[in-house]
């Protein structure tokens, strides 16, 4: 069924088609219209799910790791500062292996307050073992929260969706809603084998040692950097699954194709514009103007961020003479991050495209899409930046 | 699920020595004075305080009292609950040259 409808009410509707039991949240903007959504299908019993109130972000994950230890389908939202509030639960989550999917609906980290958007809360949380996709458009926000539960449950490791505050949460735009049934065959219930259970009592996550050790059964028992390495290992296997996903749920639905980086006039293009979310659909159409001036320029943006899509960068790069990284986000006193794993990337390739960073829309500072056409008309034209050192477009001061 | 991913997590079930033998951690080692102890006094299964308080459960309910010292990490809070005082914390090290002698 189509309709129009709020980035976060596809959200919404996305969890539960994925028929959440638990849902722990604590209302900040611009997420607070995703949670209250949920909350409604909860009392109105159209979500057969336990909606916990509770008094901070920190809380919410608490809540939602109890619940995912003890077998439950867990899923919370949250923005900005109320992300950075998790930290130490973020962390806690992917250590403990549990796959609860979380949406953070982007926006910029205080201080200064700042209500919009822009990516440096989801950034920020990138090194915490979490699995991150971004979606750029609402149908993408509602088919990554289905596929996100299969992912996490598949790999045992939890699972950001991010998409941009007001640009996608508080927009209306066309999006399908599939039907149940359909949803279900996709994603079975979550029935992990180690559940809490008070039949069989277990300690989860107590401490570890540097070393090994011997358990009370006599078997060996792995250390802390033993479950770390399995982690980072289960994540660099990730991206595999992320693409088999994918394409069982473009069989299913007839949508998708594109899970790692979304390409857009990229085949013969000589230089690309790369970015992260919605902005990546607003250099496309810097892309269409570029294209009468038969410039060949193109678009490509990345659904997955963690794991880094490190191969897929690699071969979509191959042959571009140069690349302009755009990103809402800057690891102060050096790069844009975003940047700094693509140029990563490609290091190791003999023959490597330019490079060019620049950082934007910091706080919802606007994005003109005249100055993105200036930019990359000078990247197809021009000489070319001869240093690391990024440029911020729209300073004003 | 396919052993594709290790999965590796800290889950164990709970028993004596999960974390090894904690008794190694002792500096002070709880010592029972029987003749002060009170179930041995009187006979009775009565007051146990050491084996309610103490947060490794490694002392009996039992008369007398005994304290399992494989895996005691050594932290005294039966000496500081004991009623009659008859749980005294002493070194390791004097104990060592005890036993020596």
């Amino acid at each position: 069924m189509h309709i129009i409808e709020s980035g976060n009410t596809a959200a919404a509707h996305g969890v539960k088609l994925a028929r959440a039991q638990v849902i722990a949240a604590y209302p900040i903007t611009p997420q607070t219209p995703l949670t209250e959504k949920l909350s409604e299908f909860v009392a109105a019993g159209e979500l057969d799910a336990q909606y916990i109130p509770v008094e901070s972000e920190h809380s919410a994950l608490g809540v939602c790791i109890a619940a995912s230890s003890a077998g439950a389908r867990a899923f919370t939202g949250t923005s900005a500062n109320g992300l950075l509030y998790m930290h130490e639960q973020i962390h806690w989550a992917a250590g403990a292996r549990l796959p609860i999917v979380m949406c953070v609906v982007n926006r910029g980290v205080g201080a200064p307050w700042t209500i919009w958007n822009d990516h440096q809360d989801s950034m920020s949380q990138r090194d915490t073992g979490w699995i991150q996709l971004y979606a750029c458009d609402h149908q993408q926000i509602i088919d990554t929260v289905i596929q996100a539960f299969r992912l996490a449950e598949t790999v045992n490791i939890p699972v950001m969706v991010c998409y941009d505050g007001y640009i996608l949460s508080h927009t209306y735009m066309p999006f399908d809603i599939p039907t149940a049934e359909k949803v279900d065959a996709f994603l079975p219930p979550y029935a992990p084998d180690d559940a809490l259970d008070p039949g069989k009592p277990c300690n989860l996550n107590t401490v570890t040692m540097p070393d090994t050790r011997q358990d009370v059964d006599g078997n060996t028992a792995p250390g802390y950097m033993d479950i770390r390495h399995s982690l980072h290992a289960d994540l660099r296997t990730a991206v595999e699954e992320v693409v088999a996903i994918d394409r069982e749920f473009r069989n299913l639905f007839g949508r998708g194709g594109n899970p790692l980086v979304e390409s857009y006039c990229c085949d013969d293009a000589e230089v690309v514009a790369i970015s992260l979310g919605s902005l990546s659909y607003q250099l496309r159409t810097v892309v269409d103007a570029l294209r009468k001036e038969g410039l060949k320029v193109g678009s490509a943006g990345l659904r997955l961020y963690r794991p880094f899509p490190d191969q897929a960068i690699i071969e979509l790069l191959s042959g571009i003479r140069r690349v302009v990284v755009f990103e809402k986000a800057i690891s102060y006193g050096n790069q844009g991050p975003l940047y700094a794993d693509l140029k990563s990337a490609l290091y190791r390739q003999t023959t490597r495209p330019e490079v060019e960073n620049y950082i934007l829309g910091l706080g919802g500072r606007g994005i003109q899409t005249e100055e993105l056409t200036s930019i990359l008309r000078d990247a197809c034209q021009g000489p070319g930046v001869e240093n690391d050192a990024p440029r911020f477009i729209g300073i004003r001061i | 699920m396919t052993k594709k991913y290790t999965c590796l997590k800290s889950y164990s079930r709970s028993g004596p020595g999960d974390a090894g033998n904690t008794g190694s951690w002792r500096v002070l080692r709880p010592v029972l004075d029987e003749n002060l102890c009170i179930p041995v006094k009187s006979g009775k299964k009565a007051c146990f305080s050491c084996w309610l308080y103490c947060p490794d459960g490694v002392v009996s309910r039992t008369i007398p009292p005994v304290i399992d010292n494989v895996y005691c990490k050594g932290c005294g809070i039966c000496a500081e609950h004991c009623p009659t005082g008859a749980i005294r914390m002493v070194e390791e090290t004097v104990l060592a040259v005890e036993e020596e002698e």
